[in-house]
């Protein structure tokens, strides 16, 4: 039995692609089954997210499974198999196992570390597990690439920064105010951005948002959404002498905040560091302000460049969990290998020879007399014994030879003998 | 005995000193975790040895250029592991056990043979007026390391160019408060060990203050520190400032420390 995967993703197919071969999640059942189906195909699953679209399967001739499942994918979404192949890859056994786990270790995504996918695999096992499209190897399989992906975000420091403008700027506030608890934030202007960045502060706790628009009403209706306090516009200089953390995103072609703004609210709250991020072009802040000791303000482009260096730490860090995976891949095939009617028939035979040898010994041993015939009716009998009783188990084996319950009864055989 | 164990301090210390590098340039956790574990190991050799010392010289082993660094080190090796336990900066250890390290070295420079305690030093206010000093020479060391912490920290959040260091060291607030606390333990018990020292001195030269160099230099350090706790009490001086004052006010620190007695002769020089 092996494991294949056939599949798409953002490097190797458009968005265009994306979208056609997609399968909403809650007409999963259909496809799941025609995949089960496949005369080659014992066990399916379906991973479909806006940036790939994997079959996973277990097959007993890869080969032969892969084609099937291209030309259900063909089939199914009504794209040329030409169309198909360019977009497409496959993997099998050794490298399928690589493959997904790298995909649950969030690897292979957009984003290296992004931390959705995890949810998104666990989320298309338990589909396939509703509708009994799941068997022992592809349960096993699921299994070891959830804790394979759990490890590697442990053991590696893959998604310990931001990657994304708003959580870069949460975690520069981190940096130089270590906790948001008492903190103010003052949101000035509206954009999804910045909407979003005041959100993330929103989640970690900071104490209350000023909402400050030039359309007073529009500050108003956002105060709401954030149970903070509306601020007439063109009194915000006023307040910054309260303010930590200052968001600021308007189309004004001026600063909506200068330089001696800045240094006399210093002034006031005892040179309490403030943090400025400018997300405006044309820019809200004056720049200069950077320079004032205990000021930091980040504008788009500086934050993008954080987002950079973090990206560039996170890939030093994929290096590490490849070679993590590598172990538990290693670890894996070992198991799936050992999943075979004949190997198994012959070291379970193996075993209990070794437990009929050792016994007869033991019985000749303490028996006097002719010990050539003991023996021979000895063996004779013990032979006999164990073929008797493994006769109907190992007919019942091959009999499951092509069902997908044969890969439970030989667990349970290699298990309940203890066969390595 | 005590020299062996003091044998033992410097290799393990040196150990964890060149392990605790590696770990800025290699920052992976169990780097530090043994870093720490040398420095801790080392830490409890160095405690055998001064108390051996203790018992075998009679007197507490910090009148001699030998004794006085490595009893300042020891110090400063035992705040570390405090501070470290109870706020697990682990990237600390890499700017703190330099300085211990330095310190031991300079003290196995120096004769190692233990004297008979000069009359003059026979006090019971010797253990007092020193340890005062050493523990608060020892906390304006951990302040100085948080200094260098916060400088660096923040040209990185300054200038926008983030580094591998930025990930690690703490955040800009809490090396400023580490800088803060130390402060306002610091300077007390400098101040308590210059009193304790005058009224020795009333008791011992005849007089509570004798224009010693190294009073002179203690005083002036005294000032530099009464000005940084007046500022960061009363004019809100914070980060940068704070921080380029902790570094300064150790160097003067460790000078008089060190240097002054090595330099000129006076009442406090060490015995040699």
């Amino acid at each position: 039995m092996d494991i294949i995967v056939v599949g798409l993703n953002h490097k190797t197919a458009p968005i265009e692609m994306r979208e056609r071969l997609h399968f909403p999640s809650d007409a999963i059942e259909e496809p799941l089954k025609k995949v089960t189906d496949l005369s080659y195909i014992s066990e399916g699953l379906i991973l479909s997210t806006c940036n790939r679209v994997e079959v996973i399967a277990v097959t007993k001739d890869p080969e032969k499974g892969i084609n099937e499942v291209k030309d259900f994918l063909s089939f199914y979404h009504n794209v040329s198999k030409q169309q198909l192949d360019s977009c497409l890859y496959s993997y099998e056994s050794y490298d399928a196992v690589r493959h997904i786990f790298k995909v649950a270790s969030s690897l292979d995504s957009m984003i290296v570390g992004e931390p959705q996918i995890l949810g998104q695999l666990k989320d298309a096992y338990s589909m396939a597990n509703k509708y009994k499209t799941s068997g022992l190897i592809m349960h096993k399989f699921f299994h070891k690439a959830f804790s394979v992906g759990k490890k590697v975000r442990t053991e590696s420091m893959i998604a310990t920064s931001a990657v994304s403008i708003s959580f870069a700027a949460v975690e520069l506030a981190k940096k130089i105010f270590d906790d948001l608890k008492d903190k103010v934030v003052m949101l000035i202007g509206s954009g999804e951005m910045s909407e979003l960045a005041a959100r993330h502060l929103m989640n970690n706790g900071v104490k209350e948002i000023l909402i400050a628009n030039r359309t007073h009403s529009k500050a108003v209706k956002l105060a709401d959404e954030f149970v903070g306090r509306p601020i007439v516009f063109e009194d915000l200089a006023l307040f910054l002498d309260q303010v930590d953390i200052v968001i600021s995103s308007t189309s004004s072609p001026h600063y909506t905040i200068g330089y001696d703004d800045v240094v006399r609210s210093l002034k006031i709250r005892k040179y309490k560091p403030i943090f400025l991020i400018d997300i405006a072009v044309p820019r809200d802040i004056d720049p200069r302000i950077n320079n004032i000791d205990n000021v930091y303000l980040y504008d788009i482009d500086d934050i993008q460049g954080v987002v950079d260096a973090n990206i560039k730490a996170r890939r030093e860090e994929a290096k590490k969990a490849e070679r993590i995976i590598e172990r538990e891949v290693d670890q894996f095939d070992r198991w799936l290998k050992s999943l075979s009617v004949v190997p198994t028939i012959i070291s379970l035979k193996e075993s209990l020879e070794d437990i009929r040898k050792k016994e007869v010994e033991r019985t000749i041993s303490g028996l006097n007399g002719n010990s050539q015939l003991d023996r021979e009716l000895l063996d004779n009998l013990t032979s006999s014994i164990i073929n008797k009783i493994l006769h109907s188990p190992l007919t019942q084996l091959k009999r499951q030879e092509n069902t997908r319950r044969r890969d439970y009864y030989i667990d349970a055989i290699r298990n309940l003998f203890n066969l390595k | 005995m005590n020299i062996f164990f003091f044998k033992a301090v410097l290799i393990f210390y040196l150990a964890g000193t060149l392990i605790f590098l590696l770990y800025l340039l290699r920052q992976k956790p169990f780097i530090s975790k043994i870093a720490t574990t040398f420095l801790f190991s080392g830490f409890v050799f160095h405690t055998i040895s001064l108390t051996l010392r203790y018992f075998e010289a009679g007197y507490i082993p910090i009148t001699n250029l030998h004794e006085a660094p490595s009893f300042l080190a020891w110090a400063i090796v035992c705040l570390y592991l405090i501070v470290q336990f109870k706020y697990k900066i682990d990237v600390l250890g890499s700017f703190i056990s330099p300085l211990a390290l330095i310190l031991i070295v300079i003290s196995a420079a120096f004769s190692k043979e233990i004297g008979p305690l000069p009359s003059i030093l026979k006090s019971t206010w010797l253990p007092i007026h020193v340890i005062l000093a050493f523990v608060g020479n020892a906390i304006f060391a951990l302040a100085f390391c948080a200094g260098v912490m916060y400088l660096i920290q923040e040209y990185q959040i300054k200038s926008k160019r983030i580094g591998s260091l930025y990930y690690r060291l703490p955040s800009l607030k809490l090396l400023d408060d580490i800088n803060h606390y130390c402060l306002t333990i610091g300077f007390p018990l400098l101040t308590l060990a210059m009193i304790s020292g005058s009224i020795w001195a009333r008791f011992a030269w005849g007089s509570f203050w004798n224009w010693d160099a190294k009073e002179v230099w203690t005083l002036l350090t005294w000032v530099f520190y009464a000005v940084l706790l007046h500022g960061r009490i009363n004019m809100g001086w914070r980060g940068k400032r704070a921080a380029v004052f902790a570094i300064i006010g150790f160097f003067a620190v460790m000078f008089s420390f060190l240097g002054i007695n090595t330099m000129c002769s006076g009442l406090h020089s060490y015995e040699r």
